[in-house]
C-alpha cells in the first residue's frame, strides 16, 4: 500500500506571464484552487482578471510559466486541448449561445459532438438542466427571443451539460439589464453551494460576499490581495483595494 | 416562333447540356469553395497560405484560359483523359470554387468571434466548430452573393461551347451555319437563360425567409 497521494488542486497557475504587445497583462501569476472552491476575482477594468480566466482553458494562450488544471499541464492547440476544455466549463459576459440552434439544442450540441452521448439521452438531461435553471419552458425558442438574464442561464445550463470538473465565469452578469442579475446570480450561488469549483470574475460584491470562500484582487495584471471575502470587505490592506472598494462601495 | 419550333430538339439538347454542366459544377465548386474557405480561416499557417495561393491564381486567371488549359495543356499532362464534357465540368469548378472560397469566407467573418469562443470552450474540435456552428451561420448571411455567383457560373457554361462542347452557347453557331434568323434565334437562346435563373432567385428567396425566422 502507498501512501495516497494528496489530491492535485483543481487550477493550478506557476509563474504566469502575458503581453497583449508592449502590454504586460498578467505579471508572474501565482495561484492555486483547491477543489469545491469558490473564487471571486475583483479589480478595476483593464487590470487582467478577465485574461487571467481566459488563460485556464487557453482561450488566451501565455507567453510564460505553467497552468494545470486537475493535475494536468494545458497541452498545445488539438485534440487534446479541446478534451481538456470539454471538462472546463466558461459562461461569458456576451453569453454566446449558437444563434442558430434552439436553446435545448445548444445544451446538447457539445454532449452529441465531444462526449458521443445518443441525442435521446442528451436532450433528457438538457432538459433537466434547464428546468434546474428555471427556464425549461423557453427550450424551443431561439436565443435572440430570450431575455439577457434566460439567455445567461442557458448558457450555465450548457456549460454544466458537460459535467465540468471547474467552471470559469468571465463577468457573467456584467452584460445584463439590472433586473436580471439576480436570476443568474441565484443560479450561480446554488451551484457554488453543491461543491462546484468556481473562478468568477464578476463586479457584483454582494455574489462575492455570500458565495466566495475566497477573494483575489487584481490590478495592473497582479494579484494584490488573496484573502476571505469578510477580511477582504472589512478590511483591504493595500492602498489600490481600499481606493478600489471605496469607488465602489459608496454609491 | 418558327426558329423555335424548327429548332426544338436543338434547343432541348443545348440547354440540357447546359443544365448537366451547371449542376456538376455546381455542386463541385460548393464543395471546393467551402473547403478552401475553410483552409483560408485554419490556424494552421500552410493551409492558410495555400488557399490564398489558390483564390489568387485562379480567380484573377480569365475563364477562357482555364478552358484552354483543360483542352490543349492538360492532356499534355497525361494524367486521366478527360472528354471535353468533363474538361468543362473541371474548368468551371475550379474557376467558380474560387469565388464561392471569397464569398464563403465573407460569411465566416460575419459570425461573431464569440461562437467560435463558446465552441472551443465546450471541447469542439476546430471542424466540428466549423461545420456545427461557424458555416450554418456564415451560410445564412451570405445566401445573396452565393447564388449571384451561382448565376454567373451558369452564364459562364456558354463558353464551353467554344471547347467542343453542345450546350446552349453552341445553338449560334449552328443557327448561323444554317442561314437561320439570328435575331429570333438568340432572343429565344437569352429567354431561356432568364427561364433557368428564376428557379435559383427563387431558391434564394426561400432560403432567405426561411433562415430569417430562425434565429
Amino acid at each position: 500500500m502507498t501512501a495516497p497521494t494528496p489530491a492535485p488542486p483543481m487550477i493550478r497557475m506557476a509563474g504566469v506571464d502575458k503581453f497583449f504587445g508592449p502590454l504586460h497583462v498578467l505579471k508572474e501569476i501565482t495561484l492555486e484552487v483547491p477543489k469545491g472552491q469558490v473564487v471571486v476575482v475583483l479589480g478595476p477594468s483593464g487590470s487582467g482578471k478577465s485574461t487571467l480566466c481566459r488563460t485556464i482553458n487557453r482561450l488566451e494562450p501565455v507567453d510564460k510559466g505553467t497552468i494545470e488544471v486537475d493535475g494536468q499541464p494545458l497541452p498545445a492547440e488539438g485534440k487534446e486541448l479541446a478534451r481538456l476544455r470539454a471538462d472546463v466549463g466558461m459562461v461569458f459576459q456576451s453569453f454566446n449561445l449558437f444563434a442558430h440552434k434552439s436553446i435545448v439544442d445548444n445544451v446538447m450540441l457539445a454532449p452529441v459532438k465531444v462526449r458521443r452521448t445518443p441525442a435521446a439521452q442528451a436532450r433528457k438531461t438538457a432538459m433537466e438542466l434547464l428546468e434546474r435553471v428555471g427556464i425549461a419552458n423557453q427550450a424551443e425558442k431561439y436565443p435572440a427571443q430570450l431575455s439577457g438574464g434566460q439567455q445567461q442561464r442557458a448558457a450555465i445550463a450548457r456549460a454544466l451539460a458537460m459535467r465540468p470538473k471547474v467552471m470559469l465565469f468571465d463577468e457573467p452578469t456584467s452584460a445584463l439589464d439590472p433586473e436580471m442579475v439576480q436570476e443568474v446570480l441565484d443560479v450561480m450561488t446554488t451551484l457554488a453551494k453543491e461543491g462546484m469549483t468556481m473562478l468568477v470574475v464578476t463586479h457584483e460584491m454582494g455574489f462575492a460576499r455570500k458565495a466566495a470562500d475566497r477573494v483575489l484582487f487584481m490590478a495592473d495584471g497582479e494579484i494584490v490581495e488573496d484573502s476571505t471575502p469578510e477580511a477582504f470587505f472589512s478590511a483591504p490592506k493595500s492602498n489600490r483595494a481600499k481606493d478600489f472598494l471605496g469607488k465602489i462601495l459608496t454609491h | 416562333m418558327s426558329v423555335l419550333s424548327t429548332y426544338s430538339d436543338l434547343f432541348l439538347r443545348a440547354f440540357g447540356t447546359t443544365i448537366q454542366l451547371f449542376l456538376y459544377s455546381a455542386v463541385g465548386s460548393l464543395v471546393l469553395g467551402t473547403l478552401l474557405a475553410m483552409l483560408r480561416v485554419s490556424p494552421v499557417p500552410v493551409f492558410r497560405v495555400t488557399g490564398t495561393a489558390y483564390v489568387t491564381l485562379v480567380r484573377n486567371t480569365p475563364l477562357t484560359l482555364v478552358f484552354f488549359f483543360f483542352a490543349f495543356a492538360y492532356p499534355l499532362l497525361k494524367i486521366v483523359r478527360l472528354d471535353p464534357f468533363q474538361g468543362a465540368v473541371v474548368a468551371l469548378t475550379l474557376y467558380t470554387s474560387a469565388f464561392i472560397c471569397e464569398v464563403v469566407r465573407s460569411g465566416i467573418n460575419t459570425v461573431p468571434v464569440g461562437q467560435a469562443e463558446a465552441s472551443r470552450a465546450l471541447g469542439l474540435t476546430f471542424g466540428q466548430m466549423l461545420f456545427s456552428v461557424v458555416l450554418p451561420q456564415a451560410m445564412r448571411s451570405v445566401v445573396p452573393p452565393l447564388v449571384s455567383t451561382l448565376i454567373a457560373l451558369l452564364k459562364n457554361t456558354t463558353i464551353a461551347a467554344g471547347f467542343s462542347v453542345s450546350d446552349a452557347g453552341s445553338i449560334s453557331y449552328v443557327l448561323s451555319d444554317e442561314g437561320a434568323n439570328m435575331l429570333v434565334g438568340l432572343s429565344w437562346v437569352a429567354f431561356c437563360f432568364v427561364l433557368l435563373v428564376i428557379p435559383l432567385t427563387l431558391v434564394q428567396r426561400a432560403l432567405e425567409k426561411r433562415w430569417s425566422v430562425a434565429r
